[in-house]
């Protein structure tokens, strides 16, 4: 039982809604494909709710470290053509991209 | 013996008493390569020219076959996905300056799972890998490819990445020693990301001498990765000397003991391996690790999930595919994505983003941050009274390509090596033993897991060759 989630008895992910906010398209056949593996997958896991985490801390990383600080040093970075070298599409120094404002040129 | 045949340890042998050159070797590794292409396949690309120019500029150096998802300057980065066909990498990762200054040189880019997300190499979007013991089955994975070159001979030496499994379960299934350094151990700068909480670079090798000189060659910290403590890199070879089990605690996991799953012929060489341990002065100790039944679970709430936020890259804008479809910013980064991605990383991206979401982060993500501190807290505990845990490396020696269909079946690959990365702990695989020829199935290498507490690679390394040892 997961107590911090109410609807959690039975799988409910809805893999469509999902995939739209990773910004993922899917066919409708992927949609049929992945929707009863994530059922799977996420019933599986929801094995964690048996386990007793009350004072328990987070583990957040492999090994704990507190600020990893280094000097604050304004040092030269990748170089302008490097950086643009593997643009889809580029214009002069820029990435060039669809229009994303109605109206403007692209 | 083929110079391909060489491990590290013999060709700088060879190298330092000018029997050979590094031309030699990567000239012979080529040949190699290209005559098992298209029967192992262990590389995606090679570049030929480019590694027999850096062999002639480094006459001394090993020649050795990076994973396809470390960056070396000039060299394609795949992460054998459609979503970054043609990329070409701007840099160098840390572990490929390092290694450089030491007497490496990258030669070849060798297959993997697309973004390491897999158990067999089968999720490469670019190509086929098979086990160099028997091509009908996988080579394991994600590190596949590396495993491949190592155990085909393909390579001298190569690096991988771990993320629950992904050097120490191919290493297994290719006879070949993989060692998964502590978290923190190796920089990952460089390194394309899959879980950043968990992800260690690391060398596969044909011995552990092999294994100890290529690991101290690409360890250390780094400021380009924060999570890599300041601390001194032991001399990891030195540690081999005077290896020894001989007064060792080994601990063996009571919870694995009656476990439903195992391949019998896994069980019969992991309990070998128990008594070869005890039969060279180790003592035996039983530990409890009762948190490990819930390490898969855990791991697959914690790696697709940060999975789903490290990919958020791949948008179509600054680098990688974009879609000839794409209409408006949504549609870039949808289809882009949609056409980039292979179906294994869709399913990880929609489980950790699912994870993630809102009214879900405290029931799955939060609450696996928590169980994983009681993982961790199991290992502080055996690791109180032992130093190191045996266990099997793989449930299975290599499976049937395409044996494997259904995700959550594949994912059970990494039941013993998903618990020690989630504790940021080291662990090593190290060949233990071939099954029994059957009508069914050829006799395939199976490898055993050593596993020693944060930081503890000497004493890993140490017992591994002790262990090592005792195989001859």
């Amino acid at each position: 039982m997961l107590e911090d989630n109410k609807n959690a008895s039975a799988p409910k992910i809805d893999v469509g809604y999902v995939a739209e906010l990773a910004r993922l398209e899917l066919t409708d056949e992927e949609r049929a494909v992945f929707q009863p593996q994530l059922e799977n997958i996420v019933k599986y896991v929801e094995k964690i709710s048996e386990v007793d985490v009350s004072g328990v801390d987070a583990m957040m990383h492999g090994k704990e470290l507190v600020n990893a600080f280094r000097e604050d040093v304004v040092r030269p970075s990748m170089d302008r053509e490097k950086a643009l070298a593997n643009a889809p599409k580029r214009v002069g120094d820029e990435f060039l991209l669809p229009k994303i404002v109605e109206g403007a040129e692209s | 013996m083929k110079l391909y045949e060489l491990g590290i340890a013999e060709a700088r042998r060879l190298l330092a008493s000018g029997e050979t050159s590094a031309r030699e070797i990567t000239e012979a590794v080529i040949a190699r390569h290209r005559e098992t292409a298209s029967t192992i396949g262990a590389y995606l690309t090679f570049d030929e020219e480019g590694a027999l120019k850096l062999a002639d500029e480094n006459p001394k150096a090993v020649p050795i076959a990076v994973k396809d998802l470390i960056n070396v300057e000039g060299q394609p980065c795949t992460c054998a996905s459609k979503i970054l066909k043609g990329y070409v990498s701007p840099y160098n990762a840390t572990v490929i300056a390092n290694m450089r200054a030491k007497g490496f040189i990258p030669a070849g880019r060798v297959n993997m799972d697309e973004f390491a997300m897999g158990s067999s190499t089968e999720n490469s979007a670019l190509g086929v890998t098979r086990n160099p013991y028997d091509l009908e089955r996988v080579p394991g994975g994600s590190s596949g490819g590396s495993a491949a070159a190592v155990g085909g001979n393909v390579s001298i030496a190569a690096l991988g990445t771990d993320t629950g499994g992904s050097i120490r379960q191919p290493a297994s299934f290719c006879n070949c020693v993989g060692v998964k350094p502590s978290y923190g151990r190796v920089s990952r700068y460089g390194v394309t990301a899959f879980a950043s909480s968990l992800d260690q670079v690391g060398p596969l090798a044909k011995s552990v001498e092999d294994a100890a000189i290529l690991l101290g060659a690409i360890a250390g910290h780094d400021e380009m990765d924060g999570t890599t403590p300041r601390e001194d890199v032991p001399d990891y070879l030195a540690a081999l000397e005077g290896a020894t089990l001989k007064g060792r605690k080994i601990g063996i996991v009571k919870e694995y003991s009656s476990m439903a799953g195992l391949d019998p012929e896994v069980k019969r060489i992991t309990d070998e391996a128990i008594a070869k341990c005890a039969a060279a002065g180790a003592e035996i100790v039983e530990v409890s690790l009762p948190h490990a039944e819930y390490a898969m679970a855990v791991y697959y709430i914690i790696a697709p999930a940060e999975a789903s936020a490290n990919l958020a890259r791949f948008d179509g804008v600054r680098f990688g595919h974009r879609s000839e479809r794409a209409e408006d910013v949504y549609t870039l980064y949808t289809r882009s994505r949609a056409e980039g991605f292979g179906p294994e990383v869709k399913r990880r991206i929609i489980m950790g983003t699912y994870v993630l979401s809102s009214g879900y982060y405290d029931a799955y993500y939060g609450r696996a941050q928590k169980v994983r501190t009681l993982i961790r807290r199991d290992f502080e505990e055996a690791f109180g009274k032992v130093d190191a845990i045996l266990t099997p490396c793989a449930p299975t020696p290599a499976f049937r390509l395409g044996e494997l269909q259904d995700p959550l079946t594949m994912y059970l690959n990494d039941l013993f090596t998903i618990p020690s990365s989630l504790a940021g702990v080291c662990a090593s695989s190290v060949p233990a033993g071939f099954t029994h020829e059957t009508p069914e199935r050829k006799a395939l290498p199976v490898g055993v897991q050593f596993i020693c507490g944060s930081f503890e690679e000497a004493k890993l390394l140490n017992i591994s060759k002790a262990f090592e040892e005792t195989m001859k």
